[in-house]
């Protein structure tokens, strides 16, 4: 076998805290063979991140390492900042998930890679000029030449992820480690960057870490696997030994833990008996809503952002709604209409009959008795100075206020333990939780005045695997238990299949197609529906490794143009950005199952 | 058939003992206590206030009494032998220029500086919580319509302000906290509208609108508490500022009526006969810069205690 290009020996990382030693990184060995990709996958907290920036000196002030990081046989751990300095950003290149903060905000991106090829490759300012370009055109930027001279904001993210790879690559590296490069884009984007990492693999022959929390993407691209836990390795192997043949019981339990859309669905409980005449609770009929973004100019004017333009559904008494779409789609803006956090531009929301949009303060705060929201992000949702208790205790204490202090304080315990929280923790507050813990506060406090609707806006999304599935069985459970609605708003395809009975794919704002969830899944007929289903990652090496199947927009076009609207029915596009355009019809294609027009493909 | 619940499955039930949470201040206060520069300021400042209150009431000698046989003396241990006469051992820090003991006449002056430090200081806070914490959250052509006042109240010149006022309704030791409150208030407001913007963005209070929370509630429950702690830093700073205002419209004749005196109007007396006894100068501008030092010090520790991205 080749020499290694990084081998680590028995290295650790610890953190000197406050509260004693962090121990991060625990007696890690691996080595990284040239032209291979090495993934490293585990849950937030296991040390994978922390490996990759000790070995590069980037640790936090607070941190030391020990033992070997040998890149071709240097031991990086003891080199001086000026020769470390000169591997990092030229042999070894690290992109990271935010493409935005590790790019520098006020240089054109050719201006940045110029200064890297520069630097490290002592190329003329005319040769850099040209790297700079064919790296763009590698990572298949389009107008490669002209996007030298826009600035990072200009661009979306997965441009940026691009353009980061670009700079990554440019200086021709034998390593690039790559932590969580996809984690914040859409699946989409996901699947173009993936495609892009793998051919640069095979063209430069450069080694990859791939560091990631996603199996799916770690099924992808890795040749072999580390799955890292509490700072230490607990299995590794080729890809296909470590997903088809998983020896730890974490490893299989992490696979387990995925929802897959290659996987019989497994049951959604029919709505409850009984309810089953399907009492529509809720009617959205026609619904907009427009925030005027101001255009440049001396006399300003506005425009209309169109983040929900036209949607109309109804949902039954007992019901999931999956709302599915990518970034930028409207789908949370939707979740915050309905339940009145947002004006609507237009349109009418009915709920058990009573318009949404007519309704008083005092019909308002019944109605929050109705309709309660669990949000995405459960520290932020949580006010940092308040108990846990009080956060659940807040919707009961604004809603029903002439309840007394020791009905309050029973109503909240039993709450907590219907979510699985232990009581005594009422005093606790959010910074001594858990994510998933967190997450399950914010479900006591919408569930503690009984909703007969939870909106669930991506409320799954940002906690881990193994977290999100006893979260999704939790919200399961207590739906059946109140035999409450749901909409569950997410990007997962995987999630939402598992909870909602029915799905609601948005682009741009607009229903592309609603149909049952078999339907949808089994059957989709909107191209984008497709193209969001195939793009959808696998934690299974064989079938993952198949390219995107249906074409797609490269990018998701602005909002703010009126012809974006329209990518899937061009034939009817008027070509003007201002102008007012046709309006795709649902068409119903079979029981249910609305699709928007759109062009045979 | 009713589902199992997770807690149910687990066997969880209730705790005989709740938990005591560790909240934020908690955090922070440990952090303060590890500051010792902080630490060190709280009790020099803490003696500073004890003896001002204390100490002249055990002292045989009034602020207003003055002794004709002692004027310009100085203390007994002063060094430089060139002084024009020395008073007895119980006059500690001398006698000023007509003859009064200036020991109590510094902490009688240490009674009306940290008294118009701190009332004036409250005052600012209390109106520029409320007003900040409005403007910011209501948003809009509100806040613009509040800050513009602000704006308009800011430009007028501060020292004529004072001046008129005193001039118009006398000098008036009420209407001085009132004077320097009423200036000090614009930039708390400033600060408390900055964090507010800003904290409203944030998730939880979204939570809480659709908890059903009225936006005065969100203010109070959520706005503020989330607020304080920049707020806190700025109050310790603001406080040695208000001091010194205080000292600067004594030190013109604008302020603290005589017998009764302030830092600044020792100050403005000790400057005057520097010459010949230093020690009228020498001892109030010890203590008050000494206390400014704390104030500052203690702010400066906050502020990293509070910070949240150390949490």
């Amino acid at each position: 076998m080749a020499e290694p290009i990084l081998s680590a020996r028995d290295f650790h990382v610890r953190f000197a805290t406050p509260d004693g030693e962090v121990h991060a990184v625990r007696n890690v060995s691996f080595d990284v063979q040239p032209g291979e990709c090495l993934g490293v996958v585990g849950e937030s907290g296991s040390g994978k991140s922390q490996l990759f920036l000790a070995a590069l000196g980037l640790l936090a002030a607070n941190g030391r390492t020990a033992g070997g990081m040998l890149y071709r046989g240097q031991d990086l751990t003891k080199l001086a900042a000026r020769d470390l300095n000169r591997i990092r950003g030229a042999r070894i290149t690290m992109i990271f998930q935010d493409p935005l903060t590790s790019l520098t905000p006020h240089m054109q991106i050719g201006a940045q890679i110029v200064e890297a090829l520069r630097a490290h490759r002592k190329m003329t300012r005319a040769e850099a000029v040209r790297g700079a370009i064919e790296s763009l055109e590698l990572v298949r930027i389009p107008e490669a030449r002209r996007r030298m001279r826009q600035y990072p904001h200009e661009l979306s993210g997965g441009m940026r992820q691009r353009v980061m790879i670009a700079m990554a690559t440019a200086c021709g590296p034998d390593l690039l480690i790559a932590d969580e490069p996809t984690t914040a884009l859409d699946v989409t984007v996901q699947a173009q960057i993936l495609d892009i990492m793998r051919d640069l693999k095979t063209k430069l022959k450069t080694s990859i870490v791939l560091i990631s929390h996603d199996m799916g993407v770690i099924a992808a691209m890795a040749d072999r696997v580390q799955v890292m836990r509490h700072g230490e390795f607990v299995e590794s192997g080729t890809v296909n030994e470590v997903f088809y043949a998983p020896r730890h019981e974490y490893t299989r339990m992490l696979l387990d833990a995925i929802p897959r859309l290659d996987a019989p669905a497994g049951p959604v409980d029919a709505p409850r008996d009984g309810s089953a005449g399907h009492r529509t609770l809720l009617d959205v009929r026609d619904l907009k809503v427009h925030f005027p973004i101001r255009v440049e100019g001396w006399i300003p004017r506005y425009k209309a952002l169109r983040a929900v333009d036209g949607v109309s559904f109804t949902l039954g008494e007992g019901e999931t709604l999956g709302v599915v779409g990518e970034s930028g789609c409207g789908k949370s803006t939707l979740a915050r209409a309905v339940l009145a956090l947002l004006p609507s531009t237009a349109g009418v929301v009915l709920w058990c009959g009573q318009e949404l949009g007519q309704a008083d303060r005092e019909a308002l705060r019944r109605l929050r008795k109705d309709i309660q929201i669990v949000f995405q992000d459960p520290l932020a949702s949580l006010d940092p100075r308040m108990t846990i208790g009080q956060s659940i205790a807040e919707p009961l204490r604004a809603l029903v206020p002439d309840l007394g202090r020791e009905t309050v304080v029973a109503r909240v315990r039993e709450s907590m333990l219907r979510v699985g929280l232990d009581p005594a923790w009422i005093n606790r507050y959010p910074h001594e939780l858990s994510g998933g813990q967190n997450q399950r506060v914010g479900i006591a406090r919408a569930m503690i005045v009984e909703p007969k609707l939870v909106v669930c806006d991506e409320a799954v999304s940002a906690l881990d695997v193994s977290i999100q599935a006893q979260i999704v069985d939790l919200i399961l459970s207590l739906q059946q238990r109140f035999a409450m609605s749901m909409i569950f708003v997410s990007h997962d395809l995987a999630v939402v299949r598992r909870v909602s009975h029915r799905v609601m794919v948005l682009y741009l704002g607009r229903i592309v197609e609603i149909a049952d969830r078999d339907a949808i899944y089994k059957d989709p007929r909107h191209p984008y529906t497709r193209a969001l289903i195939s793009a959808v990652l696998l934690p299974d090496p064989a079938k993952s490794r198949v390219r995107l199947r249906a074409p797609l927009p490269a990018e998701l076009p602005s909002p703010i143009d009126t012809r974006s609207a329209l990518a899937y029915l061009p034939s009817k596009r008027i070509d003007d950005p201002d102008a007012v355009q046709y309006v795709p019809r649902l068409i119903e294609v079979g029981p249910g199952h609305l699709v928007a027009e759109h062009d045979p493909q | 058939m009713t589902p199992v619940l997770p807690a149910e499955r687990a066997g969880l039930v209730e705790s005989a003992a709740t938990v005591r949470g560790r909240s934020l201040w908690v955090d922070a206060r440990r952090r303060l206590m590890r500051n010792k520069a902080a630490v060190a300021s709280m009790i020099v400042l803490g003696s500073v206030t004890l003896l001002a209150v204390f100490a002249p009431l055990f002292s045989p000698y009034d602020f207003d009494a003055i002794d004709f046989s002692l004027v310009q003396c100085a203390p007994a241990w002063w060094p430089d032998d060139s002084v024009l006469c020395r008073a007895d051992g119980a006059h500690w820090f001398g006698m000023d220029a007509v003859g009064r003991d200036l020991f109590v006449r510094t902490l009688y002056g240490a009674r009306v500086s940290l008294a118009v430090g701190l009332v004036a200081t409250c005052v600012s806070l209390l109106i520029g919580i409320a007003y900040g914490a409005t403007a910011g959250y209501l948003g809009g052509s509100v806040d613009n319509l509040m800050m513009r006042f602000v704006d308009i109240l800011y430009s007028l010149p501060f020292i004529f302000f004072v001046i008129i006022l005193m001039v118009i309704f006398d000098r008036n030791f009420i209407l001085l906290f009132v004077a320097i409150g009423a200036v000090e208030w614009l930039t708390m407001a400033r600060i408390v509208r900055g964090q507010t913007l800003s904290v409203k963005e944030q998730e939880f209070i979204e939570a809480a609108r659709a908890a059903g929370v009225g936006p005065w509630g969100i203010i109070s429950r959520h706005v503020i508490p989330n607020v304080v702690g920049p707020v806190i830093v700025y109050v310790t700073l603001t406080i040695p500022a208000v001091i010194l205002a205080e000292s600067f419209l004594s030190f013109l004749g604008l302020g603290i009526r005589e017998p009764m005196t302030s830092w600044g109007v020792l100050i403005a007396e000790g400057a005057n006969s520097l010459q010949t006894s230093p020690w009228t100068l020498i001892f109030p501008a010890t203590f008050m810069a000494v206390t400014l030092f704390c104030f500052n010090f203690i702010g400066d520790g906050l502020r990293d205690a509070l910070d949240p991205k150390d949490r």
